[in-house]
């Protein structure tokens, strides 16, 4: 029995080093291959070893997709393909190809010169590993072998994310990585079409929050920041480089020229400019507005953004700055944030969603004593804010995508455990699909049933379908032909062709029944009383007499002879093949039941 | 297939299964407008051109048409002529597929003013410049203040008369106006944007896919396939890579059906070779001598391996003091258009892309102030215009835009040049109104579009079943009827269309896809009949939906349960559409009288025959005739016995 396999080795029940093991019609596709933010031990890749016990993994593993350019989708790529070794292709698209090795890049600075971490991959890893990446477009179908076949859709999300639909024949398994289901002021909205997958394997970071409208929470987060600014207090956003850091950029630049504020917004980090410049030349993967207004003005170019230098945390006065990363685990924004966080005036918005074990969740999560490196002890004075801008599905945006792409199956990873627990049941009540939600190393099996494609010849399938046009063409039809099956070439043609095509000869086979008759009169008129009897009987039917005095129903012969020895009766001979035996067979049981007395 | 031409050698329908694909639309201007319409600007000495009258010396004309050095010319609002609409409804066209901008300045026409409501198909870049070719277009002829388009010189009476090529232009009478901005806008918002290799479903039938053709940003081949039957439209490809993505080729082979169009129009010239030679030397020559340069052009497409091409000579060539305007409507925005299609540009623009730098090096030009852009030569130009200059600007045909202008400027001093590049128009022709000319005029064609050599190549590569093409690739060009390397040579030979002319070509549908369903599959019984070679007979119902078929079990035959509702079902008249399968083998008979004989039957005589035996069974005046591929019973009117040896007949036969 062909069946779908998945087995998540990251974001099972967990959000962080997303990779998913997917077996499907014996092809097998590892979806992204990410890194845990909330661990700095074996815990932050996945258990690549997992795949296969012994030998390559490029011989297991057909191929490998990235959904997007976020760490906890590609972080470990360069330690999975040139660490542990695998040669094959990785799919991603253009903008996720351009912006992935300068984010693996930044990770690995901050893991090597900052921690000091050895055993780590190194640049040239990196570059090598972009190597085998194979860019794809939107919509694109591409062949990663004669059998499967990948193809991307927009996710919204982040500058080139991407869902996949992974298809061998007629089945197929769609990952959502991670979308977004409302435009935003960057991006658009995810979008699939009606694919009907076997499985849709989905995100599920905000799988209980039904979230307010964009339009109330970005009111309230410019409230918050003008508030803060306007009693002179500095504003820490920590963000990802590329993403929400955009989004809210945009929303800021609008804000602060609208009520012509005069604090200074920074930017921090050397990615800014270039990111700009990414989202510049990437501008077709942002949404409608932008696209359409971007000759005139570049929403990338920003007026009051300017770029942050280490020196600016310490000066007097109130100032807005956006650092990397977004987590507060490790770089600017934990340097700045230690800065700040011991002053009540200050604040920090937390915009996005925070892995476990890192600054910024404990922060969320009400902590305000922490301990940092050194058993240093750090109070936060500063108010905490948490604001959910990501670019993440929520539960009815979740519900939404289901219901477009209309799946067999729901298969729920990158989200918490409890909260999948709940977007579970109500899949399966509200739309009644079966759904699942696995565990780390643990797989779910779903069977298949793929419907087999054959050729028709175009001659069977149209006198079939003639055939049907009456009474009703709507009734389904019955066929009968014959399946030639060559190599794994399958033509279904008439049985005539077949017989044609192998050189055999039809062998015909024909029963000629004696029916005897109590009929004085001369054959001929025995023979006409048949006739009339039976084109009387059988009004849906072709019954003629013939010259010779024979009877014809379609294709079965009837004739009358006398008989040898009495005279008083006749002997029907009827006729007929094999094909024809039912009609053949009820002519005769008709036949023998008598004539009716002739009126005339 | 069926396919149509619509025009000389562009448009196309073709009819494939009852899907009609309406191929790219080229707006004429070239074929017919070129030598046709001229109106130019501010010139007073070109507009009293001296009117043109007929040999009898009556000169009713005069208002329309005007002669200059020899030629005469039409003096009208500019008109186009349309793909052929005449001779199919365009509301039976189900989908229109755009190969390159080019290919859909007629769009508006369609669109707009037929019954056309299908779908139009071109990927983004496609449009995007496609739009700005249009309302240059558009903002060129609203600039022309004629009032009136000429019509007199149409009547075919007097078009008789007139000299060549008035003479011989074809289906005047349907040439139109240009189309407006709005009916542009309307008729691009029908359009539904497609990437390469993107697999685009029709009617459940047929899979049409766009293929990047190398020609264009956004440029197109597309696949036409049903599951058994493949067609390929290769129109304005290139294998010369520029700034476009390198076409793809992988999926042109085993096509049944390969139509070519829209090869080189230069095929003498090398195209690369033009390029290198633009800068290094006539344009260098020029400006060295004080002189400046022309260059008519579109707004997209050849001008930016022209800016590029200058970039890299700057230096070099001695230009570094020279300014390059580039005056259009859409300048400003073809410029930055060009920028942000990475995913559409060869191979290493996109690494540009990927450090992030722009991908062309005019962002450079214009932000060290090298190249300037101008919506018009009004406004900010005239205050900027320095000389010596390059000037990129259009319509390339210099019949309408701010080319016209320079060339009055220009014209009369030896010193400057005009260099054409845009290979759809005859620099003669586009020059002859402006005779007598003292400036240099240069032909420099860059027409990276398949020649007769790649041409040739490519079919050896990709042995298409059968080749269609325009009729004028088939013969070597008039001027050089010698040259038989100037045409297509393909066994079997190509098959020509020429405008308004249905061809029907030798290709027959034999195959549709069917799908099994699994418990279907599970059910049937193959037999190996010869190695190798598997047999199953397949009784099955037909499910026909949005053109998909599928096979699904029969319903299990009613159970006799002996009732008398199932007495009543035997009596029913036998629905003789209920199909017997066929039967092959031969019956060999000592097995086949063992077998009766196992089966109770006694008193069996077997007589030879001519062709084969007859076995009497005796007691029940039962005669059975078996010859090689045949067997006949004749008994007496006794069901089952007649069953019972029919099911012993069967054991022996297979079931087709």
């Amino acid at each position: 029995m062909p069946e779908i396999r998945v087995t998540p080795l990251g974001a099972g029940q967990d959000v962080g080093r997303s990779c998913i093991l997917v077996s499907i019609a014996g092809k097998n596709v590892m979806l992204d291959c990410g890194m845990h933010m909330g661990f700095s031990d074996d815990r932050r890749f996945p258990d690549f070893s997992y795949i296969t016990r012994n030998g390559r993994l490029t011989d297991f593993l057909d191929c490998v997709i990235i959904s997007h350019f976020h760490l906890d989708h590609c972080g470990a790529l360069p330690y999975f393909s040139e660490m542990v070794g695998y040669d094959g292709p990785i799919y991603m698209t253009h903008p996720t190809q351009a912006i992935c090795p300068i984010l693996l890049e930044d990770y690995r600075k901050i893991a090597v010169d900052k921690k000091g971490e050895a055993n780590f991959f190194t640049s040239q890893m990196i570059k090598d590993c972009m190597k085998k990446v194979v860019a794809v477009h939107l919509h694109q179908t591409v062949q990663v072998d004669d059998e499967l076949e990948i193809k991307a859709y927009y996710a919204g999300h982040v500058l080139g994310a991407a869902m996949f639909q992974i298809k061998v024949g007629s089945e197929s398994v769609v990952y959502t990585g991670d979308y977004n289901m409302t435009p935003d002021r960057h991006l658009g909205a995810a979008w699939i079409d009606k694919c009907r997958p076997n499985l849709l394997i989905t995100e599920s970071t905000y799988a209980t929050t039904i979230r307010d409208s964009k339009r109330c929470r970005e009111r309230d987060f410019l409230k918050k920041v003008h508030e803060a600014v306007e009693r002179g207090g500095k504003v820490l956003i920590p963000v990802f480089a590329l993403g929400r850091a955009q989004e809210l950029c945009i929303l800021l630049e609008t804000f602060w020229e609208r009520m012509n504020l005069k604090a200074p917004i920074y930017f921090s980090t050397g990615l800014t400019e270039k990111a700009n410049h990414y989202y510049k030349l990437f501008i077709t993967w942002t949404n409608q507005k932008i696209r359409k207004t971007f000759v005139q003005r570049n929403m990338f170019e920003f007026k009051h953004i300017k770029a942050f230098d280490r020196a600016f945390a310490d000066n007097p006065g109130p100032m807005v700055v956006f650092a990397t990363p977004g987590m507060l685990h490790a770089g600017q924004s934990l340097q700045i944030f230690r800065k700040w966080a011991g002053n009540e005036k200050n604040m920090v918005i937390m915009p996005g969603y925070c892995v476990q074990g890192t600054v910024g969740h404990k922060i969320l999560s009400g902590q305000r004593k922490l301990e940092m490196e050194g058993r240093q002890v750090l109070e936060v004075k500063m108010q905490v804010e948490y604001m959910s801008f990501s670019a993440h599905a929520d539960a009815k945006g979740i519900m939404q995508l289901v219901g477009q792409a209309e799946p067999e199956s729901v298969l729920l990873v990158h989200g918490e455990a409890k909260k999948m627990e709940f977007l579970k049941q109500k899949i399966e009540q509200e739309l009644r699909v079966s759904c699942y939600m696995p565990a780390n190393g643990e797989t779910v099996t779903l069977p298949t049933s793929p419907s087999i494609p054959v050729g028709v010849s175009l001659g069977l399938l149209k006198r079939e379908m003639a055939q049907g046009l009456l009474p009703d063409a709507k009734k389904p039809r019955l066929l009968h032909g014959t399946l030639i099956m060559k190599d794994s070439n399958f033509r279904l043609v008439s049985s005539e062709q077949a017989l044609k095509e192998l050189g055999l000869a039809e062998h015909q086979l024909r029963f000629t029944c004696r029916v005897h008759l109590h009929d004085p009169r001369k054959e001929q008129e025995t023979a006409l009383r048949v006739y009339s009897h039976l084109k009387s009987v059988l009004k849906d039917h072709c019954v003629q007499h013939l010259p010779d005095g024979s009877v014809t129903v379609e294709s079965i012969l009837i004739q009358a002879a006398a008989h040898s020895e009495d005279p008083g009766t006749k002997v029907l001979l009827v006729s007929w093949t094999y094909q024809d035996e039912e009609l053949g067979s009820y002519l005769t049981s008709l036949l023998k039941k008598g004539l009716p007395q002739a009126s005339s | 297939v069926l396919p149509m031409c619509l025009s000389s050698h562009n448009t196309l329908v073709i009819k494939f299964f009852f899907l009609s694909a309406f191929f790219p639309l080229k707006l004429e201007t070239q074929a017919t407008g070129e030598n046709l319409e001229f109106r130019l600007i501010s010139s007073p000495r070109l507009s009293n051109l001296p009117g043109w009258s007929l040999k009898d010396g009556s000169a009713f004309l005069d208002k329309e048409l005007k002669e200059c050095s020899g030629h005469v010319f039409v003096d009208s609002v500019p008109e186009f002529c349309l793909p052929e609409t005449e001779l199919i409804d365009l509301s039976t066209v189900d989908v229109i597929l755009i190969s390159n901008y080019h290919c859909m300045m007629a769009l508006p026409y369609i669109t707009e003013h037929t019954g056309f409501t299908g779908t139009v198909y071109a990927t983004e870049p496609t449009v995007q410049i496609g739009r700005l070719l249009m309302e240059e277009l558009v903002n060129f002829i609203e600039r022309v203040p004629k009032a009136q388009s000429a019509s007199l010189w149409k009547n075919k009476d007097i078009q008789r008369l007139l000299p060549s090529p008035l003479k011989d232009a074809v289906e005047v009478s349907t040439w139109r106006r240009c189309y407006t901005m709005q009916e542009v806008n309307s008729a691009l918002s029908k359009i539904q944007l497609v990437g390469y290799s993107q697999k685009i479903e029709l009617f459940g039938a047929v899979q049409v896919t766009p293929l990047s053709s190398g020609y264009a940003l956004g440029s197109s081949n597309w696949i036409i396939q049903s599951h058994y039957e493949k067609v390929s439209y290769v129109s304005g490809s290139s294998l010369l890579t520029t700034h476009p993505q390198p076409p793809e080729r992988t999926l042109l082979p085993k096509v049944d059906l390969l139509i070519l169009t829209l090869l080189t129009s230069t095929p003498y010239d090398n195209p690369i070779k033009c390029v290198s030679s633009f800068a290094s030397t006539f344009l260098a020559l020029t400006v060295r001598n004080g002189g400046n340069v022309l260059v008519p052009c579109y707004p997209s497409g050849v001008i930016y391996d022209l800016l590029e091409c200058l970039y890299q000579y700057i230096d070099s060539a001695g230009l570094s003091n020279i300014p390059f305007y580039f005056i259009s409507p859409v300048a400003n925005s073809s410029l930055e258009f060009s920028q942000i299609f990475a995913e559409w540009l060869c191979h290493n623009k996109q690494t540009k892309v990927y450090l992030p730098e722009p991908p062309f090096p005019h962002a450079e030009l214009i932000q060290t102030n090298k190249l300037k852009h101008y919506p018009s030569l009004h406004g900010d130009f005239s205050s900027d215009f320095r000389q010596p200059c390059v000037v990129f600007t259009g319509h390339p045909s210099l019949r309408f835009g701010d080319v016209v202008h320079f060339m009055e400027l220009w014209g009369k001093s030896s010193l400057n040049t005009v260099i054409f590049t845009e290979p759809d128009f005859s620099y003669l022709e586009a020059l002859a109104p402006y005779q007598p000319l003292a400036m240099k005029c240069i032909y420099c064609p860059i027409d990276t579009r398949l020649n007769f050599i790649q041409v040739s190549k490519l079919l050896k590569e990709v042995q298409p079943l059968h080749v269609v093409c325009p009729e004028q690739y088939t013969q070597p060009p008039p001027a050089q009827s010698h040259r038989m390397d100037l045409m297509i040579d393909c066994q079997p030979p190509a098959m020509s269309y020429r405008r308004a002319e249905v061809l029907a070509l030798p290709f027959k549908r034999r195959y549709e896809k069917i799908e099994i369903m699994p418990e279907l599959a599970d059910a049937l019984v193959p037999m190996e009949i010869k190695p190798g070679i598997s047999l199953a007979t397949v009784s099955a119902v037909l499910h026909t939906k949005d053109n998909k078929h599928v096979l699904q079990p029969p319903p299990r035959p009613a159970q006799p349960s002996g009732g008398k509702k199932r007495k009543r079902a035997s009596e029913d008249i036998p629905d003789c559409k209920v199909l017997k399968p066929l039967l092959s083998g031969s019956i060999p008979v000592e097995q086949f009288v063992q077998t009766l004989e196992k089966h109770g039957f006694s008193d069996i005589k077997v007589e030879d025959t001519a062709k084969g035996h007859i076995v009497l069974l005796q007691e029940a005046e039962t005669l059975i005739q078996i010859e090689e591929d045949s067997t006949h019973i004749i008994c007496d009117n006794d069901e089952m016995l007649r069953v019972r040896l029919r099911d012993l007949v069967l054991k022996f036969l297979q079931k087709f």
